[in-house]
């Protein structure tokens, strides 16, 4: 059955070696991996931040840290999961390994600038660190920066503000790369409408990477100006308009969700499919919510300052316009859900991060609906329930996409396959921990529970400790993942070419792919989720 | 698709497809409109709350001097695309030239620049100084407007004045000649950028008053 994968034939991986061969790498493949790298190391560094805070909150008063640090950690935790993680997350990694081979290209349209936007990446992500060691007090504003607190505080701002413009910078990049590449690589024969979901995904989330991401560049330089310069744009005293900063930040900071979300969605697209040996139920749909879902992200940012002053109108035109997104996120949960009714569905570990994700990402969604809607929101604003919420759609959703994406992809990446049992076991370490770190605080949120803040009321105690204990869980299956991960990629059983049996591109070139991708291009005659190939049905 | 010719190699070709170039610089041009947005909205919402101050502020800018970067900056566009025709044409020593007049062009931009901003420095008009302190709110934001919006367009004229040196010493060495002329083409849509920007920019703290 693996007649491809005889006797160690050059791939990605071998095809050159020595460490300034990968530090120099144009291979989409290779940057792809080099970004999974970095990622991993900061989502790991951000998460026992995370985790630091739950032990901290674990007893009323001081724990294991002063109100100082515990400020200081929420901030840089913000900052390294939002934007040197999250953002960037499943298009850098993903994006850059399968959308090439998924839409049947040697590489990325301009593997040079892939690279150069890499550099960017790391350059802004050593500014953030380096924000918080250098001299003077680390960040404590928040990843939101909001002003004024963000134009006076004596922190290290500017290095931090810096560090979120130049990771924009090479999102910015990512994201051009990829749209040229969709329009201008497809292999022969791939209309737009025979393209797999993956890339449709990738394709809407560029888009709104292109179009968001100068907006809040150019608006932490303002903030920049105010710190140097005292230009007083967002300053009150001298006529400036705090509200207008917050406007400016969640125009591109909650299409940035769609960034996020999006990719994630795409990768589950790919999975339910796979695993229920049946093609995707409706194919259209799914595009167009990809679509409707970048478009109509960008005329919600307003539900982020129900509270902050805004006129009647524009209070009940963003909730209005909120509501809708959540129609072509229904659309999609229904297509996956119909993807799998009466198809052969197998419970791989990825196919359960996909299912979680659902479970999760429609939690997260609902209660995103509460906070969309003026009334309750006023309520509920600035609580442990918003941090629950968005937890829920950006960890449970981005983060068990990301992990559904690893687990789906590994073989093909590694070429070797990881411990199925172990897997699972380490997925029902993560779903468990996940919920009972996370849904206590939707309950605490309502009861009152201020997001943000390092003590708290008696009254909370129980639920504050029933989440750290989550947190805990939620760890020990963060590194058992992780280990089973690591540990298998040099010592695990061969993988063959297409051990899910998928019928997208990337599973009909060998475990590791060649450096560039097919000997031949491939030519498309047909849609892409067609379970009668030969190829897999012989197995 | 006909991109495949760079098959044989196995690093990737030098040239990259044409159209596939000219794709990848207006998406990045659109990047950069979206950019100046952020400062155009800023620009809106205090002109409609300080309207009054807005025009006195503005009378303190010298029309004559932006009229004539504009002039500048306009004939440096049409120098720039004349360098491209002639490229194309293989008449690579007028392109060199016409290139060399486009920076010429530049250079004086910023030497008004240079003076505009020293006149605006004597006056201790700008941000932070006791001067501004104590004028009006909506003075205040104009000129604090009027130093971002146009030192970040001041910059853009640097970058574009660097890329295109870049593309003249290429045409000087013939990678860039009739055949491969993409980094051209580019460098001259975002030398056109740098004078569409200004075009916007002129009248809005300029004319406006």
């Amino acid at each position: 059955m693996n007649n491809q994968v005889s006797a160690e034939p050059l791939n990605y991986l071998n095809h050159k070696t020595g460490l300034w061969s990968w530090l120099t790498a144009t291979d989409h493949k290779r940057i792809g991996l080099l970004y999974l790298y970095a990622i991993t190391t900061f989502f790991l560094t951000a998460a026992v931040l995370g985790l630091l805070m739950k032990i901290e909150k674990s007893t009323i008063g001081p724990t294991i840290m002063t109100a100082q640090t515990y400020n200081a950690m929420f901030t840089l935790h913000g900052i390294i999961m939002i934007f040197i993680v999250v953002i960037p997350g499943l298009a850098a990694v993903f994006g850059n390994i399968c959308l090439p081979i998924m839409i049947g290209a040697k590489d990325v349209a301009f593997p040079k600038l892939n690279l150069f936007s890499f550099y960017v990446y790391i350059t802004g992500a050593c500014l953030g660190l380096y924000s918080q060691f250098a001299h003077g007090h680390s960040p404590d504003a928040g990843w939101t920066f909001y002003v004024p607190y963000s134009a006076e505080v004596n922190s290290n701002i500017i290095l931090a503000l810096l560090a979120a413009f130049t990771l924009g910078f090479a999102s910015i990049l990512t994201g051009l790369n990829f749209i040229v590449t969709i329009h201008r690589m497809r292999a022969p024969g791939m209309t737009w409408f025979r393209m797999p979901l993956f890339p449709w995904s990738l394709y809407a989330t560029a888009w709104i990477q292109l179009l968001a991401t100068p907006v809040v560049g150019i608006t932490l330089l303002m903030v920049i100006a105010e710190r140097t310069l005292h230009v007083g744009f967002f300053d009150p005293k001298l006529g400036g308009d705090p509200v207008l900063y917050q406007h400016l930040f969640w125009i591109y900071s909650h299409p940035a969700v769609y960034v996020m979300i999006l990719p994630a969605m795409g990768v589950v697209t790919e999975i339910f499919p796979t695993f229920s040996q049946k093609p995707v139920f409706g194919y259209l749909p799914i595009v167009f919510s990809s679509l409707a879902i970048a478009l109509v992200g960008y005329f919600v940012w307003g539900h982020h300052m129900f509270t902050s002053g805004m006129s009647y109108e524009s209070r009940w035109f963003f909730s209005f316009i909120t509501f809708l997104v959540a129609i072509p996120s229904a659309i999609k949960v229904f297509n996956w859900l119909s993807t799998m009714y009466g198809g052969s569905v197998d419970l791989q570990p990825p196919l359960l991060y996909a299912i979680s994700f659902i479970f999760l990402f429609t939690i997260g969604g609902f209660t995103g609906l509460t906070l969309g809607a003026v009334a309750t929101d006023i309520h509920v604003h600035n609580t442990d329930f918003v941090v629950a919420h968005f937890h829920y759609i950006i960890f449970g959703g981005m983060g068990f996409g990301f992990f559904a994406a690893m687990h789906y992809w590994y073989p093909k990446i590694y070429g070797t396959m990881y411990h199925i049992k172990w897997a699972k076991i380490a997925w029902g370490f993560l779903f468990t921990g996940f919920n009972v770190l996370y849904f206590p605080m939707f309950i605490m949120g309502i009861q009152g529970m201020p997001r943000r803040y390092y003590d708290y009321d008696p009254k909370f105690q129980l639920g504050q400790t029933i989440s750290s204990v989550g947190a805990v869980i939620l760890f020990v299956g963060l590194i058992a993942m992780i280990a089973n991960l690591v540990y298998h990629v040099r010592r695990g059983a061969k993988a063959p070419a297409n051990p899910w049996h998928g019928v997208t591109l990337e599973w009909q070139v060998p475990s590791p792919p060649p450096h560039e991708n097919f000997d031949e291009i491939p030519v498309i005659t047909r849609e892409p989720y067609v379970f009668d190939n030969p190829y897999t049905k012989e197995k | 698709m006909s991109t495949t010719e760079h098959s044989e190699h196995s690093e990737h070709s030098e040239y990259i497809d044409v159209e596939t170039g000219k794709m990848g610089m207006w998406l990045f041009l659109f990047t950069e409109l979206f950019l100046f947005g952020g400062l155009f909205i800023v620009y809106a919402v205090m002109r409609a709350r300080y309207g009054e101050d807005f025009h006195h502020a503005a009378l303190e800018l010298n029309a004559f001097i932006g009229a004539t970067n504009t002039v500048v900056l306009l004939v440096s566009s049409m120098t720039v695309a004349m360098s491209l025709t002639a490229i194309q044409k293989s008449q690579k020593n007028l392109a060199i030239g016409l290139i060399f007049v486009t920076l010429l062009l530049a250079i004086v931009f910023m030497i008004n620049k240079y003076f505009e901003y020293g006149h605006k420095f004597e006056l201790h008009l700008y941000p932070g100084s006791d001067v501004m302190r104590n004028l009006p709110h909506g003075e205040i934001m104009f000129f604090g407007l009027y130093f971002l919006m146009t030192g970040l367009h001041l910059f853009h004229v640097v970058v574009g004045g660097i890329l295109l040196t870049i593309v003249m010493l290429r045409v000087k060495s013939g990678k860039i000649n009739k055949e491969h002329f993409l980094l051209h083409e580019n460098g001259a849509l975002y030398w056109h950028l740098v004078d569409l920007i200004w075009i916007f920019l002129f009248p809005l703290l300029y004319l406006i008053t």
